[in-house]
């Protein structure tokens, strides 16, 4: 009689941690809790996957969402049953949104518990499902290892998203033999990656005929790291181009192709060009309401090329014309090989006749602001944090004003340098996600730029970047509101500030020496810069910046929800014949 | 307008909640909804009926495909098919009606599988229309019990859906 095979037996806790470092995981977030503690005690044994003790569930998927954002890796954390669980959802709705991947491990009671409304039994599956791309109930340790090698196929292939395993207690404890594979096939998940060659020729016939093209790129491009071939194909055309929040350094935000962000807060050029483009060609990005405004008046006079490697996002809130369905990256590949290969070129006389319409409106400089203000304004610390670390740090932000000050004025040149919470609006993001980013580019310099409202969200964190030695640097505008929504009460509430002026403010300077940091109050213009460079030369210190900003400061220009591209807010700084053009 | 979906889908725990969840979440109608395997054990057959404009059907159709879970999406009212409902009716059957609701039974070609004094309950299957008119040409105050399986669809002729 022949041996069969002989593998090793190991403990569902064993081929958990096994399976991670097959993976090639390198660093977990996490939290310990009863569910969770024969794997816990498997990570105690072994140091080739490094997990990193947060303080919050919250900010594991923070922190584990900044690190995949930033290194196009996927984010892993670990966490307990019950409420370990309840607490990631917010992260990982924020992952799912912005098509992120991580893979989130929760403890579950033992298989024999479950429906019994055992001590900290609560039903991951159900209450994640709407948020997560898909998750999985590992009932028998012969699926552990197999469960995990899908989990992280779902999460990275495709239009990436967040997975859930959840595992029950008793499987990490029962033994089998171990065996993770080297690849995994799923008959009813194939993502197609190639574009169609019918409709990517029909795409160049429409780019090539264009006489006022506009390029729309967003985070797509990111993610499928295709932000080479969009600049190729970009200045080889010499179209204009503009980027969603998402995408901001998917296109160098310098090069003088680019005319700002669009949408909600974007340029006054950039949303005048996409209302009076011809074509326009939207390359990964999603046509989501910030961005479209009333759809009814959305790019009146343009015929529309999306490429998208979602089916599901093609056509959802604007009827396009030529569809092209695969991986960015590969479709821009094949579109520039097409363009390259034909005898047509752009239309220089009409596209010199666009670029003079585009530096007409670009004259009227929509971001201006008082510069020379005594009181320092929020635009101004960005502008300046740009200046000092030459526009090449990683820059994660919170949710409100300081986000979309941080996206107008810092000039992301490169691809996974702004990490931001675009899709689901999440405060309380930037911190954890700093540190993530940290842990993985300890030699880079990571700021959060945050407001005093978003930063206490998750504030506990400042722990954990001391445990771990990460030294962020956190840009805090404090104007005493919750910016964004006193804004819009100033607009469309007569002024009636309702809950967005917290009255009890901490001491940041003090919290941060109280978590074993470095504090820094700054209130006055001329100390700005000054400031930014003393806490950047603290290289191994964290450095809690509290700048006292004002606190009128709005953010223009504004498109109201549900209004036109074409109807801006502009600035009190624009001159009265300006506004009344927008 | 109303359409017929046939799906497959992983015959997986969960897979339905998948299916439903993603209908209440993103506020599609649905209008009746049956599952069961098929004959391989590893794969549940769906039938939902749906309805929407031409762009509200395309984003189901595609949402549903985007599940993991599910390896085929088919829009059966794009082409010809056939479909049919089993419907159980308890009715009351006393005196000179029990005579009248067999004839009844007889003409829309119903059944009558289980019989008291006071009460007949009738199988019947047929198009969703059909079991409509059946109900309506029934005495509603007879009815005691209405059970309807919701529609099952399949194509015509050669056309099958395999993975």
């Amino acid at each position: 009689m022949t041996e069969p095979s002989q593998k090793e037996k190991l403990r569902g806790a064993e081929i958990f941690v096994r399976a991670l470092k097959d993976e090639g995981v390198e660093h977990v977030f996490g939290y310990p809790g009863g569910a969770v503690l024969h794997i816990y005690d498997e990570l105690f044994k072994q140091d080739a996957v490094e997990h990193i003790l947060v303080r919050h569930e919250q900010g594991a998927t923070h922190a584990a969402d900044g690190y995949a954002r930033a290194t196009g890796k996927p984010g892993v954390v670990l966490v307990t049953s019950g409420p370990g669980v309840t607490n990631t959802v917010t992260g990982i709705a924020t992952a799912y949104m912005d098509s992120i991947p991580l893979v989130v491990f929760s403890g579950q009671v033992p298989t024999a518990l479950i429906g019994n409304d055992a001590f900290q039994e609560v039903d991951a599956i159900g209450i994640t499902r709407p948020c997560v791309k898909h998750n999985f109930l590992v009932r028998d340790v012969k699926d552990l290892a197999s469960t995990i090698k899908k989990a992280f196929h779902v999460a990275m292939s495709g239009r990436p998203g967040p997975v859930l395993v959840d595992i029950p207690k008793d499987v990490t404890a029962d033994v089998c033999e171990y065996d993770y594979p080297e690849s995994i096939e799923l008959r009813s998940y194939k993502p197609v990656t190639r574009g169609h060659p019918g409709q990517i020729r029909k795409a160049a016939d429409l780019i090539l005929a264009a006489k006022k093209p506009m390029i729309y790129a967003g985070g797509g491009v990111i993610l499928s790291n295709a932000h080479q071939e969009l600049t190729e194909m970009t200045q080889r055309l010499g179209y204009p181009i503009t980027n969603t929040l998402m995408g901001l350094g998917a296109y160098p935000a310098t090069d003088k192709q680019f005319v700002g962000m669009l949408g909600m807060h974007g340029t006054y050029e950039a949303n005048m060009a996409m209302h009076h483009c011809d074509v326009l060609v939207a390359i990964g990005a999603r046509f989501d309401d910030r961005v479209t405004g009333d759809l009814e008046k959305f790019c009146p006079e343009a015929k529309i090329v999306h490429i998208d490697i979602d089916p599901a996002s093609i056509s959802k809130n604007v009827p396009v014309d030529v569809p092209i369905v695969g991986d960015v990256k590969s479709v821009l590949g094949d579109l520039t090989e097409l363009l390259k290969e034909d005898a047509r070129q752009p239309d220089a006389a009409a596209l010199a006749d666009w670029w003079q319409q585009i530096a007409d409106w670009q004259k009227l400089d929509c971001l201006r602001y008082n510069r020379n203000s005594d009181i320092i304004k929020p635009q101004y610390v960005v502008e300046k944090l740009w200046e000092v670390t030459g526009g090449d740090a990683y820059v994660t932000s919170d949710v409100g004003q300081h986000q979309m000050w941080a996206a107008q004025y810092y000039k992301f040149d490169k691809p996974r340098r702004w990490i931001n919470s675009g899709g689901l609006g999440t405060m309380g993001f930037g911190v954890p996600a700093a540190m993530g980013v940290k842990l993985a580019f300890r030699d880079e310099e990571v700021v959060c730029i945050s407001g005093e409202a978003s930063l206490v969200m998750c504030l506990q964190e400042l722990s954990t970047c001391l445990q771990y030695d990460l030294p962020i640097k956190i840009v805090s505008l404090n104007n005493r509101y919750m910016g964004m929504v006193r804004q819009w009460q100033e607009f469309f509430y007569a002024g009636r500030y309702s809950h967005s002026y917290m009255d009890a403010i901490p001491d940041f300077v003090k919290l941060a020496e109280a978590y074993g940091h470095v504090g820094m109050r700054i209130e006055k213009s001329v100390d700005v810069e000054t400031s930014l460079k003393e806490a950047l030369a603290m290289k191994d210190r964290l450095v809690l910046m509290d700048f006292i900003t004002d606190q009128t400061e709005n953010v223009y220009p504004m498109i109201a929800a549900g209004k036109g591209q074409n109807e801006m807010h502009l600035s009190p700084e624009q001159s009265s014949t300006d506004r009344e053009l927008a | 307008m109303r359409h017929i979906l046939s799906l497959l889908l992983e015959n997986e725990a969960g897979a339905l909640s998948r299916v439903s969840g993603l209908f209440s979440a993103r506020a599609f109608n649905i209008e009746s909804l049956t599952v069961a395997p098929t004959e391989d054990p590893s794969i549940s057959r769906m039938t939902l009926v749906t309805g929407g404009s031409e762009e509200v059907m395309e984003q189901i159709i595609k949402q549903i495909n985007k599940l993991v879970d599910v390896i085929k999406v088919v829009d059966l009212s794009e082409a010809r098919h056939i479909e049919r409902e089993l419907m159980l009716i308890k009715t009351q059957a006393k005196g000179a009606a029990r005579e009248e609701v067999k004839r009844l039974v007889d003409i829309f070609r119903g059944r009558i599988i289980d019989v008291t004094e006071n009460s007949y309950t009738i199988e019947l299957t047929g198009p969703g229309d059909k079991l409509n008119a059946f109900l309506e040409a029934l005495d509603r105050r007879m009815i005691l019990e209405v059970v309807r399986s919701g529609v099952s669809g399949i194509a015509r002729g050669d056309r099958a859906i395999g993975i």
